[in-house]
C-alpha cells in the first residue's frame, strides 16, 4: 500500500495530499456549526438539537441514540438541505461577484492549512520531522498572507448584494478585519524574534517555534503562552476580530444589523461562507497552538520524544512513524477543538461590543498595547543573548 | 511544466493589468489589479523568492488593495463608473508603452538585462535565506530603506494634517470635540 503510494508521481502525490487534508478540513468547518449549536444549549443549560433519528441508524442499539442525543444526524440534515434547498440568485444582484464570493471566502480559508504543520513523526535518529503540506521557510507568513485574503470576500459579498444594509455590514467588517490584522502580526514578532537567537539560520517556520518550544530544562520546554502571556493575549483577542467570532461580532450583529452575506445569500452559498468562517477559526485556532501551546506536545515540559519513550514498554510498536504521526495529530487536534470549544464559550459568556468599541479597542488599546510589547521583548531578548 | 505554467501566469497577470486600466467600473479595476498582483507573486515563487511573493501577498493584495476597494465603496455606493477615455490619454499611453517595450528590447539585445549576466546559483539563497535578506536591508540597502521611511513618514503627516483640518471644521460647527 505505502510503496504502491510512494510510486505515484510526485504531483499526482500532492494532489493526494491536499485533497486528504480538504477532505478532514471541510466536514470539520461543518461539524463546528453543530458543536456551535450544542455547545450553546449547554452553555444556557437546555438539551439543543438531539431529536434528528432517520429509521435506520436511529435503532443501532447504544450508538445510535448517542450519535442522535449529540445532534450528528441533525448535521447530516442540515448539510443535506443546505446543499439541496433552490438556489436563489436575487434579481437585483451582481450576478458575477455575487457567485464569485462564497469562491473567494473557501479558497483562503482552505489553502492557509498549507503552511500549518498538524503533527510530527520520530524518525530512526529520534529527530522529530513534521507532517504538513507545505514545510517552507517563510510558514507563518504564509498563512498570514492567505489568511488576509479572507476580507474580500466580505467585501465582495456585501457590495454584490447591491442593498443598503448588506453594504453596511461589509464596510464594518472590512474595517474591522484591517484593523486588528496589525496587532496580530505585532503580536507574533517576539515569538519569532526569540527562536531566531543569533547564530541559528533565520526562519519563520511554525515547526521551528514548536521545536523550540519542546526542548529539555525548564526555559526549553516552557509553552510561549508562559514566556509571553502578553503576546499569546494579544494574539487571542486579534484572533477573535480576525474571525468575526463574539465579542467582535460586526459582520453579523444580527440584533442591530442585517449583516454582509446574511441578507441576499440563501442556500449552500451561504453554507459556503460559513465553513469559510469556521476554517479560519480552524486554522486560527492552529496558529495559536503552535505559537502559545506548544503544538503536538501533549503538556508543558513533556516534549512528544519524551511521551513516546515512556510508551516504549508496550512494544516495538509504539516507535513506527505511523503510529506516533497518529498520535500527534490527535494530540494537536484536541488541542484545536479544545481551543474551537473556548471560542465558543467566549461567545456565551461575554456581550458584544459596539461598533465603535471595536474600533477604540482595536487602535488605542490593542495596537499600542503590542507595540510596547514588541518593544520591551525586543529589548528584553537582546540583553538576554 | 514550469515553462507552461509561466505562460499561463504572465497571461493571467498581463491581461488582468490590461483590465485594471480598461475597465469602467472602479470595483472591477481594484480587483482586476489584485488578480494581477497574485499573478506576480506566483512568477516570484516560480523565481523561488518566497519571501516577495508572500510580502506582495500579506502587504498589496491583503491590505491595499483592499483600503483601495474600501474607499471606493465609501466614497461611491455604485463602484464609480468612470467616463471614457480622452483620444489623448489613450494616444499618449499608447506612445509610453511603446517607449518602454523598446527600452526592454534594446536592454535584452545589448545582453546587460540577460540572464547569463546574473549568477543564477547566487540569486536564489540571497531571496530564500531570511536572515540573509535582513542583514542586506539593513546594510547594503541601508540608504534605499531609509529613503522609504522618510516617504512614508512625509504621506503620514499628509494625512494628519489633512483629517486635522477636517476635524477642526467640525469643531467650529458643533460642541468642541477633543482633537
Amino acid at each position: 500500500m505505502l510503496d504502491f503510494y510512494f510510486s505515484l508521481p510526485l504531483i499526482v502525490r500532492l494532489i493526494i495530499q491536499g485533497l486528504a487534508v480538504i477532505a478532514v478540513l471541510f466536514p470539520l468547518g461543518a461539524a463546528c456549526s453543530m458543536a456551535e449549536r450544542k455547545v450553546a444549549a449547554w452553555a444556557q443549560d437546555r438539551p439543543g438539537p438531539n431529536r434528528a433519528r432517520p429509521w435506520g441508524l436511529g435503532r443501532i442499539p447504544i450508538i445510535g441514540p448517542i450519535l442522535g442525543r449529540f445532534g450528528i444526524f441533525n448535521l447530516m440534515a442540515d448539510g443535506g438541505k443546505l446543499l439541496f434547498k433552490e438556489d436563489i440568485v436575487p434579481g437585483h444582484v451582481n450576478k458575477f461577484y455575487f457567485v464569485i464570493a462564497p469562491i473567494v471566502a473557501m479558497t483562503p480559508a482552505l489553502s492557509t492549512i498549507a503552511f500549518v504543520p498538524f503533527g510530527a513523526y520520530l524518525d530512526g535518529a529520534g529527530r522529530v520531522l513534521p507532517v504538513m503540506l507545505a514545510d517552507v521557510d517563510i510558514g507563518i507568513l504564509g498563512v498570514f498572507a492567505l489568511a488576509s485574503l479572507g476580507v474580500y470576500s466580505l467585501i465582495l459579498a456585501g457590495w454584490a448584494s447591491n442593498s443598503k444594509y448588506p453594504f453596511l455590514g461589509a464596510i464594518r467588517a472590512s474595517a474591522q478585519l484591517i484593523s486588528y490584522e496589525l496587532s496580530m502580526t505585532l503580536a507574533v514578532v517576539p515569538v519569532l524574534l526569540w527562536i531566531n537567537a543569533p547564530g541559528t539560520p533565520g526562519t519563520l517556520s511554525l515547526v521551528r517555534v514548536v521545536e523550540f518550544q519542546s526542548q529539555s530544562g525548564f526555559w526549553g520546554g516552557a509553552w510561549f503562552v508562559f514566556v509571553m502571556p502578553l503576546s499569546a493575549f494579544i494574539f487571542l483577542v486579534a484572533l477573535f476580530a480576525e474571525t468575526n467570532r463574539q465579542p467582535f461580532d460586526m459582520p453579523e450583529s444580527e440584533a442591530d444589523l442585517v449583516g454582509g452575506f446574511h441578507t441576499e445569500y440563501g442556500s449552500y452559498k451561504w453554507s459556503l461562507f460559513f465553513v469559510a468562517e469556521y476554517g479560519h477559526m480552524i486554522v486560527g485556532s492552529a496558529l495559536f497552538i503552535l505559537l502559545f501551546c506548544g503544538g503536538w506536545n501533549p503538556l508543558p515540559w513533556l516534549p512528544l520524544s519524551t511521551f513516546v519513550g515512556w510508551l516504549a514498554p508496550l512494544g516495538a510498536w509504539t516507535a513506527h512513524p505511523l503510529f506516533v504521526g497518529i498520535l500527534s495529530i490527535c494530540i494537536f487536534l484536541g488541542k484545536v477543538i479544545f481551543s474551537i470549544f473556548f471560542f465558543m464559550w467566549v461567545r456565551w459568556t461575554l456581550p458584544r461590543f459596539r461598533y465603535d468599541q471595536v474600533m477604540r479597542i482595536g487602535w488605542q488599546r490593542l495596537l499600542p498595547l503590542s507595540i510596547a510589547n514588541l518593544i520591551i521583548y525586543t529589548i528584553a531578548i537582546a540583553l538576554l543573548n | 511544466m514550469p515553462a507552461l505554467l509561466f505562460y499561463i501566469f504572465c497571461t493571467i497577470t498581463i491581461a488582468s493589468a490590461i483590465g485594471v486600466v480598461s475597465n469602467k467600473n472602479a470595483v472591477a479595476s481594484a480587483l482586476s489589479f489584485f488578480v494581477c498582483l497574485c499573478g506576480i507573486s506566483v512568477l516570484f515563487v516560480m523565481l523561488d523568492a518566497y519571501l516577495l511573493a508572500f510580502l506582495l501577498i500579506l502587504v498589496y493584495a491583503g491590505a491595499v488593495v483592499a483600503l483601495f476597494l474600501f474607499i471606493i465603496m465609501l466614497l461611491d455606493m455604485q463602484g464609480g463608473d468612470r467616463p471614457p477615455f480622452k483620444k489623448m490619454t489613450i494616444a499618449s499611453s499608447a506612445i509610453a508603452g511603446a517607449l518602454l517595450v523598446a527600452g526592454v528590447v534594446v536592454f535584452l539585445a545589448r545582453g546587460q538585462f540577460s540572464t547569463e549576466s546574473i549568477a543564477l546559483a547566487q540569486a536564489p539563497s540571497f531571496f530564500t535565506d531570511l536572515k540573509m535578506y535582513g542583514v542586506k536591508l539593513f546594510t547594503s540597502y541601508m540608504l534605499p530603506v531609509q529613503l522609504v521611511g522618510f516617504l512614508l513618514l512625509i504621506s503620514m503627516l499628509g494625512v494628519i494634517v489633512i483629517s486635522k483640518k477636517h476635524e477642526e471644521k467640525q469643531e467650529s460647527g458643533g460642541k468642541g470635540a477633543r482633537s
